[in-house]
């Protein structure tokens, strides 16, 4: 085996005292970046790369310095999911949806270190995955046309109604709503002006950190500003950690998800235009329809929904270093970032990588086997002192995370701006929660609004304007196919739900999920 | 500022005199300097970012390291106005430019910007924009493709990493406009956020062919996967002898992409001395220009008053282009 002795050697690299001390600190300085709401990996990478050059170091042990750190923040994100209901950063928003219930259940201990097995889950198989075929996906890569891109984000839409069951026609008005914000900003195709009203900071739409940040944090302190006014003191203490592990009959449950939502976040990672996020919501909304046909788990506190987005997502961020590194075609931001260390460092990433600089990747992919060790080891003792966090005062939290959140969105782009746009977006947050309006389609719209239309116009262009092409080819087929199966059959299943709503009591399946 | 018009004779004198004018450079030390990126962290304004703060470093022409700082918007719009509107006396800053700054003030994207706003520093480097087609492409050549495309324009979509009316549609509009076709917006261009991705459109056979810069393509020549047909350069590369340029093709276009700096207007004079001096030194040093070598671009150099006659000329050549073709009024 090739490959095999090629590993070895990477791990004869990655191996020294400084490398696994470089590889320690990336990783408790991603979790940390991770966690932060605003702070995400992109970010937390490009902070870190000026400390790489300053300390002077080759090009391995920088990249397993700033790998550990992208890695460490895909760990990181879901903790504020977790306990704060902030997702730390985009692809953590979907762990939101199941483990902040678990929190308020007391279950925070086991839905963290549930989340950080998961992580490990669908990093080490991202990271086996790319050791082993990734020459062979950038074939797959390769299939992936312009219209097959836009029917994948239809798919994504189209399961949509899996996620937020309680009325159907507010989260197609939340998505619409976030696709009409994606329109704002340059077209990308023309370079014209669309809703800008000639305002510079627009000009390249709205990031959709911001919105995150002031839908999900900001909306929160405000609630929470709503509701204790006139100086009564949060609730504080009254909030129960339980057990800091999963006990394993639950971890055997998860087992089937992990699996799957491995393979669907990874193959999200491989595709260039898809990445984290997009794993992160696939893997949730399919596990959902396969688990919990019925919606009486999901969205309520189900371990498998925590479990879903993480191995969702940290499979990605372990494919997205496919393309990254075989074609120097970066599937993420992030990735991005990572693609700029190798070109510094006078390293060019791209289909000849493999053979010209072998030790540069075999010593990074076994650098990132050492760190998702690492993450494990470093979490999981971890848990019981994040979930302390719970245990502060919501009076003394919520200042905190307003804080955080207001440093965190000026450090994007250092402008007032974006921070006084961060705050629209929190009153637009808090008046959407009295409504009721779920706000994950709105981010999903946000995010996926501006790569749907390119790639749609980006098909229709090379068919001069022939629909014919969003159609024409096989893998297009399938994945309509997947998008009308996974739209349609939650509207049938709800009805034989309610049908059996009297007939069958669920309780075997609560009592499992508690 | 009493000295300020001795300090311009003194320092007209040094140039005139070609004296290495070390001794009034070192009138100025910059103190927390900043590079701004006009892009994300990965992309082209970037690299010049990153490149020249680890440059100029090693080189010991700083102290400090130079701080670098992304600011995206509007294609660099966002970076412009913020130094022309809040940092215009900032001594210590430089910020990334290259052939589409300059297109983009022609063609009025910046709003209300123009040539004067800023100081333009120095160009260092410079590379040719070419034409690629996948391997297996039926275009042996430039004439096979212009052929098709006159034939029938939608045949052929060309890709590129830029939106529409930007300069890696300008190139083969105006490859077209050489041969003989009447309208060239009928040019089949197929817009991709970045070249990496726009070359993913040529190896999945999305497109025909792919418009861009020579370096974003020479990974893929090496490995066998594209082939350049055309390269729009005055003469072969010395390094490529094998490619053909456009121009022994039949068609006189040549396309240069260049990579330099700007800063504020309004910073002083000595600063303006000490950064070209900065420049001219990273430019002049073997490791610079190696690798430069390595990533595919020639060394170009421009300073002073060579510099802005450069600009002005490349903003006054895009103007007339996109006259030309239709994209301004």
């Amino acid at each position: 085996m090739e490959t095999l002795s090629s590993l070895a050697d990477g791990f004869a690299i990655a191996l020294t005292f400084e490398n696994l001390l470089l590889a320690l600190l990336g990783c408790f300085l991603g979790t940390l970046m991770g966690a932060l709401p605003g702070l995400g990996p992109a970010n937390g990478v490009a902070i870190l790369i000026p400390i790489a050059f300053s300390l002077g170091l080759g090009p391995t042990p920088s990249l397993i310095l700033l790998t550990s750190v992208y890695y460490g923040a895909m760990y990181g994100g879901r903790i504020s999911s977790i306990l704060l209901n902030i997702p730390g950063d985009e692809p953590a928003m979907m762990t939101c949806l199941d483990g902040y219930p678990m929190a308020q259940q007391g279950k925070a201990g086991e839905a963290l270190s549930l989340s950080g097995i998961a992580s490990f889950v669908g990093a080490f198989f991202a990271t086996c995955g790319l050791v082993l075929l990734a020459p062979q996906l950038v074939k797959i890569a390769l299939l992936f046309g312009p219209a097959e891109y836009f029917v994948l984000f239809t798919l994504a839409f189209a399961t949509l109604g899996g996620i937020s069951s309680t009325n159907q026609a507010k989260s197609a008005f939340a998505a619409a709503f976030g696709l009409g914000i994606a329109m704002i900003g340059s077209d990308s195709q023309t370079g014209s002006q669309r809703f800008t009203f000639d305002e510079i900071h627009l000009f390249d739409g709205i990031d959709f950190l911001i919105a995150i940040v002031g839908l999900f944090a900001l909306s929160e302190v405000f609630i929470f500003l709503e509701k204790h006014r006139g100086g009564s003191v949060g609730h504080s203490g009254d909030m129960k950690i339980g057990r800091l592990l999963p006990n394993l009959s639950v971890l055997k449950r998860c087992i089937p998800t992990m699996g799957r939502s491995s393979v669907i976040g990874f193959i999200s990672g491989v595709l260039p235009g898809a990445g984290a996020s997009l794993g992160s919501f696939l893997s949730y909304s399919l596990e959902k329809q396969t688990v919990d046909r019925e919606g009486k788990t999901f969205g309520k506190g189900d371990p498998r929904g925590v479990v879903a987005p993480e191995v969702g997502n940290n499979a990605a961020s372990g494919g997205a270093l496919v393309p990254m590194l075989a074609l120097g075609v970066p599937g993420s931001g992030t990735t991005a970032v990572l693609l700029a260390v190798l070109l510094q460092l006078n390293i060019t990433p791209g289909p000849l990588l493999f053979q010209k600089n072998p030790d540069v990747v075999w010593g990074l992919i076994a650098a990132l086997f050492i760190a998702n060790f690492m993450l494990l080891a470093l979490n999981i003792p971890l848990v019981g002192l994040f979930t302390r966090v719970l245990l502060v005062p919501t009076r003394i939290l919520m200042p905190v995370v307003a804080m955080v959140s207001f440093v965190g969105i000026y450090s994007i782009t250092g402008s007032t701006f974006d921070v006084m746009l961060m705050v629209g977006f929190g009153i637009l947050g808090w008046v959407l929660r009295k409504l009721d309006v779920p706000l994950v389609p709105i981010i999903l719209g946000i995010l996926l609004g501006n790569e749907m239309e390119v790639n749609l116009r980006r098909a229709l262009t090379i068919s001069d304007g022939d629909w014919g092409i969003l159609v024409g080819s096989p893998l297009v087929l399938i994945l309509w196919a997947v998008a009308i199966i996974g739209f349609v059959l939650p509207i049938f299943l709800s009805r034989r739900v309610k049908r059996n709503m009297e007939a069958a009591r669920p309780s075997e399946e609560i009592a499992a999920g508690d | 500022m009493q000295f300020k018009h001795n300090l311009v004779a003194a320092a007209a004198l040094a140039i005139a005199s070609f004296a290495p004018s070390v001794g009034l450079a070192q009138d100025f030390e910059p103190e927390n300097p900043q590079c701004i990126a006009p892009s994300n962290p990965g992309g082209g304004w970037d690299f010049i970012c990153r490149t020249t703060a680890r440059f100029l470093f090693d080189l010991g022409v700083m102290d400090d390291t130079m701080q670098v700082t992304n600011m995206t918007g509007g294609g660099g719009g966002v970076a412009f106005a913020h130094v022309t509107k809040e940092r215009n006396d900032d001594n210590n800053l430089i910020v990334a430019a290259s052939m589409s700054t300059s297109a983009r003030i022609a063609q009025g994207i910046y709003k209300g910007a123009s040539f004067d706003d800023v100081h333009w520093l120095a160009t260092f480097g410079a590379e040719y924009g070419a034409i690629a087609v996948a391997a297996n492409s039926e275009f042996q050549t430039l004439n096979d493709m212009m052929d098709a495309i006159l034939e029938n324009p939608k045949s052929v979509g060309i890709a590129g990493g830029s939106s529409v009316g930007s300069y890696d549609h300008i190139k083969p509009m105006l490859l077209a406009q050489a041969a003989g076709m009447e309208d060239v917006t009928q040019v089949k261009y197929v817009s991709y956020s970045g070249g990496g991705e726009a070359m993913t459109g040529l190896l999945s056979g999305s497109v025909q062919a792919v418009s861009g810069d020579f370096s974003e393509m020479l990974g893929f020549v090496e490995s066998g996967d594209i082939r350049i047909i055309g390269i729009l350069a005055p003469e072969r590369l010395k390094n490529f002898p094998d490619i053909a340029t456009a121009k022994e093709q039949g068609y006189d276009v040549i396309g240069a992409n260049w990579r330099g700096l700007y800063m504020p207007q309004g910073a002083s004079d000595e600063a303006k001395e000490f950064w070209k001096q900065a420049i001219m030194t990273m430019a002049e040093s073997d490791d610079f220009k190696a690798a430069l070598e390595a990533a595919a671009i020639e060394p170009f150099n421009n300073f002073g008053d060579d510099m802005n006659a450069f600009v002005q000329g490349t903003i006054d050549d895009v103007t007339k282009l996109s006259k030309e073709i239709g994209i301004i009024k």
